[in-house]
């Protein structure tokens, strides 16, 4: 016991004196937390719209009130002909026209029906189709403000409801997402570099000529690495509630639990790429090009999983980081308890299973 | 007795293109300081790491203190001390800890074998605390050989230890390897230098992966079968070309002052004719001196 709490020192030194991967550890989450939190948004705000109003009465003037209040939209200018609205989509910036036909009100008020037209710059299909939601939004909100005071004719509105983010927050989607990716870039990485390095240094041929049993050696390493990045985790969390509002609104000790699972999987991985990887660059390597990218691909935080082709969609089982996004979110974001997770639980405890018994039954304890 | 043994040893790599130790025998005996001499790449540290279990050997076998090197490597591991070729230790740990370090793993503690480290520790204790990675080449060294010693191992593996340390350092070196030998450690070391070969008890002369000569160094020159000369003159390398275009002179290799060369025709007569051919060449300052061959001589002679 005493061996091996030596050997968990000796990595907690081998951490905190190298200042670089130190800086990369704790870096990381909070560069990623702030990144994504505020330049890397998919909420549009302040997009540069024009009005083009012809009736200029009661209603429309209360509609362009209620889209100038709005943090989404930014009125450029209020056009007097439809002419000018194809200069303004030209001269480059404008990015939504909404257009008042005359007697707009007139129309509401007898007829109780009005049109209004939207005009969207589609070449970027996703803004336009998220701005459009936005004017149609405020528009809706209109027409219901209208129905509240007059005793209008009964009439079918569609009504529109975002369930768990009514405000289309876009750190709701993308914390849990950030919690996957840094937990299992640290872990993967961390784990399978420090015992590459062991390797390239020669000092694993000096430790496996000792009676100390190669498993431990394994052990003793994961450990800091845990205990890192349960720290980790929760500056996530801190930084995710105090500085983006992101509601916890299930169980903390159930969230740090199935963050535990997810690190156990990432540093079983580790342990597997180091058995594979000769050197530190190419342990690197393997966990960026093997962690990285399909956690951001395929965990469904930035491009929807239910959009992929079914060969891709069955990839995304796979990915552990997948499961644990679902996990997170349903804890967070729902409030849900373990009952609701345990299949996605049980996935992802047998991922962890598989990979530790792979990873140790190929472990050497020769060289080469 | 025999500490270790190699019976028939080969090591092939890269699924038996490149054989790097072939058919090697030999045996060190208990106590015994055992130098395995040969150049880089003649299979040294293969032999060693096949010794110290980290590989397996393709056919032959060999035993470390009786101890199977496949079959009881656990044994081996918990027993002998290794210190490899590259420089092993923590480079981001200070000296202190890495010897504490070494000394948990092997279930001790520095106090209960200082007195066998003591003469060596003495020497890199003023740098305590520095980091592993910012001493000299020698003071590694000396800290590895701690690091290697600390659990009191009945044999010591030592892959070329004096590799890349200064001639200073080298020479210490070789008198704590001495004093070790007298604990009775049985010690195996491995080496390039020539020079360091007739510090060892006995030595294997090994090249391309086979012995070619098991003995102590002083049978080993005792055996080279003619009389050695080393010629010297003013130019040097114009007395290098001469002596090779002469049909008298057998052997003739440059060695650094002198070249060393045997002759065909062992005589007087020849020595005379040698001395006034190289005079019609206009050699000036000609020396020629029967010489004792070194441990590189005889390394030579069997090489060809």
């Amino acid at each position: 016991m005493k061996q091996f709490l030596t050997f968990v020192r000796k990595e907690f030194y081998h951490v905190f004196r190298d200042k670089k991967t130190l800086l990369m550890l704790f870096g990381l989450p909070i560069v990623q937390i702030v990144l994504f939190g505020f330049a890397l948004t998919n909420e549009i705000k302040n997009s540069k719209i024009v009005i083009c109003d012809y009736a200029k009465d009661e209603a429309t003037q209360q509609i362009i009130n209620k889209i100038e209040a709005s943090q989404n939209f930014d009125i450029q200018k209020t056009l007097f002909s439809h002419r000018q609205i194809e200069e303004a989509f030209k001269a480059g910036n404008i990015k939504l026209a909404i257009i008042f036909p005359a007697n707009f009100n007139n129309d509401l008020s007898h007829l109780h029906q009005a049109q209004v037209q939207i005009i969207a710059d589609a070449s970027d299909p996703n803004t336009a189709n998220t701005l459009t939601n936005y004017a149609t939004a405020i528009i809706m909100d209109y027409q219901q403000e209208l129905m509240k005071n007059n005793v209008v004719p009964f009439r079918i509105v569609p009504e529109i409801r975002m369930l768990y983010n009514p405000e289309l927050k876009g750190a709701t989607n993308f914390v849990p997402g950030v919690m996957a990716l840094v937990l299992m870039l640290v872990c993967v990485m961390m784990t399978s570099v420090s015992i590459v390095r062991e390797k390239e240094n020669g000092t694993m041929e000096v430790l496996l000529v000792s009676p100390f049993n190669p498993f431990l050696v394994i052990i003793a390493k994961a450990i800091p690495y845990l205990l890192l990045s349960i720290v980790n985790l929760s500056v996530i969390l801190i930084l995710s509630v105090t500085l983006l509002d992101m509601p916890i609104n299930g169980s903390i000790s159930l969230l740090f639990a199935e963050s535990i699972l997810l690190i156990i999987t990432a540093l079983s991985l580790g342990l597997l790429i180091s058995n594979v990887a000769q050197s530190q660059q190419a342990a690197m390597l393997i966990s960026l090009m093997g962690m990285l990218v399909p956690t951001m691909l395929f965990t469904g935080f930035m491009f929807p999983i239910e959009n992929m082709p079914v060969p891709l969609q069955v990839i995304c089982n796979i990915i552990p980081a997948k499961w644990y996004y679902t996990i997170v979110k349903s804890i967070m974001i729902k409030g849900l308890g373990f009952s609701a997770i345990w299949k996605e639980t049980l996935v992802l405890f047998g991922m962890t299973v598989f990979l530790l018994v792979v990873s140790f039954k190929k472990f050497k304890t020769r060289l080469v | 007795m025999a500490d270790v043994e190699l019976h028939n040893i080969v090591k092939t790599y890269n699924k038996g293109k490149v054989k790097a130790v072939n058919d090697v025998s030999f045996s060190v005996n208990e106590g015994e300081l055992f130098g395995l001499i040969g150049a880089d790449g003649a299979g040294k540290t293969s032999i060693f790491r096949i010794l110290t279990t980290l590989l397996l050997p393709d056919s032959g076998n060999a035993s470390v203190s009786g101890f199977d090197v496949i079959k009881d490597y656990k044994n081996i591991r918990s027993s002998v001390g290794y210190m490899p070729g590259k420089f092993s230790l923590y480079q981001d740990l200070s000296v202190e800890e890495n010897l504490n370090f070494f000394a948990s793993v092997f279930n001790t503690s520095v106090k209960e074998n200082y007195d066998l480290i003591k003469d060596i520790y003495v020497q890199i204790e003023p740098f305590k605390d520095r980091r592993a990675g910012k001493l000299s080449g020698g003071m590694k060294q000396k800290l590895a050989l701690c690091c290697a010693l600390i659990h009191r191992p009945k044999v010591l593996f030592l892959d070329e230890p004096t590799t890349g340390v200064d001639t200073v350092s080298r020479k210490e070196f070789w008198e704590m390897l001495k004093r070790l030998k007298q604990q009775g450690i049985t010690i195996l070391v491995s080496t390039p230098y020539m020079d360091e070969a007739t510090l060892c008890e006995r030595i294997a002369l090994i090249q391309n992966g086979k012995i070619l000569s098991i003995d102590t160094p002083d049978e080993i020159v005792k055996q080279f079968p003619e009389n050695l000369f080393a010629v010297k003159a003013n130019d040097m390398s114009k007395l290098l070309n001469d002596l090779r275009k002469n049909n008298e002179i057998k052997t003739c290799n440059a060695f650094g002052e002198f070249h060393h060369i045997t002759f065909q025709n062992d005589n007087e007569n020849s020595h005379n004719e040698l001395i006034h051919i190289l005079q019609k060449a206009n050699h000036q300052n000609i020396e020629l001196k029967h010489i004792t061959p070194s441990i590189e001589d005889c390394f030579i002679k069997l090489m060809n």
